[in-house]
């Protein structure tokens, strides 16, 4: 169950939810998308985006009560790599226009090529700061 | 106000499918891109649902002529891969690799997730910041160059 079932629900009610803000907003859920447009909101774009966000966070509160386990410990070793990869994290979904829910779920969803490149190389960078960081620097077996 | 409505329930929604999924806890997100270790495969399950739903949703939501609450489809247009495609995404592995969040579980865990997600989320928003300016400020050298 929770290996296989339980993410896939997951999954199908995140699609669920990109869907409902294709129906209702004509937007694709691409949450760093979403969240630099507020950094300077072009007018009438602050409600939505704003509202979106909320809601994750909103979303955050609710499992926290319903379901805690569905939240980790950090794993970040210390603050300073937090505000390194934050940073990391922030420059470059802009630069590249899309994070793991915009290209990786709504860009391949739409069979978009650019899509599928992004995905690669994050899902291939993602992986190899995480060999480099665990078996590596880290020595862990 | 209908359109933030709808907006903050499809947030909600979200929120829900990446904790029910497992993406809210950075321990399994690495564990899913320790490929060496001991590998967890169950993020895959939650791209598959998240893909398979949402294709098939959205050739449905797409045979009408607008949204709902809007006047039209915001669909990207852009096809290039170019540097820029590549270099970000590049870069956002690496954060997401050395901290499990990417930006949707970072604000779903902001509220209930301590010190560590607070700096990570404001680095997050820094960094857009961060962006924004280098990309203003290159359009403007760009500008004043001859020719």
């Amino acid at each position: 169950m929770n290996t296989v079932l339980l993410p896939l629900m997951g999954g199908v009610l995140i699609g669920a939810a990109a869907s409902l803000l294709l129906f209702f907003n004509g937007r694709v859920a691409g949450i760093s998308g979403i969240l630099g447009g507020l950094l300077s909101p072009a007018p009438g774009e602050a409600g939505w985006r704003g509202a979106f966000v909320l809601g994750l966070a909103g979303g955050g509160v609710l499992l926290a009560l319903a379901r805690p386990q569905s939240f980790g410990a950090p794993v970040v070793p210390g603050l300073g790599v937090a505000v390194v990869a934050g940073l990391l994290v922030g420059f470059g979904t802009r630069l590249g226009s899309g994070c793991t829910s915009g290209h990786g779920v709504c860009g391949l969803a739409r069979g978009a090529t650019r899509s599928l490149v992004a995905t690669l190389v994050f899902m291939a960078t993602g992986a190899l700061t995480v060999f480099l960081a665990r078996h590596v620097v880290g020595g862990a077996p | 106000m209908k359109a933030s409505l709808a907006a903050g329930l499809a947030g909600v929604l979200f929120a829900v499918g990446l904790g029910l999924g497992g993406m809210t806890d950075p321990a399994k997100v690495v564990g899913f891109l320790d490929v060496a270790g001991a590998w967890d495969p169950s993020l895959a399950f939650v791209m598959a649902g998240a893909l398979g739903s949402h294709a098939l949703l959205r050739r449905l939501i797409l045979r009408r002529q607008r949204p709902v609450l809007a006047q039209s489809f915001a669909l990207p247009t852009t096809t290039r891969v170019d540097a820029r495609l590549v270099v970000g995404a590049a870069l956002f592995g690496v954060g997401w690799g050395l901290a499990g969040y990417c930006p949707g579980p970072a604000l779903v865990v902001l509220p209930v997730g301590g010190l560590t997600v607070v700096l990570f989320v404001a680095a997050m928003v820094a960094g857009m910041g961060a962006f924004r300016w280098w990309e203003s400020a290159r359009a403007a050298r760009t500008k004043a160059l001859p020719g």
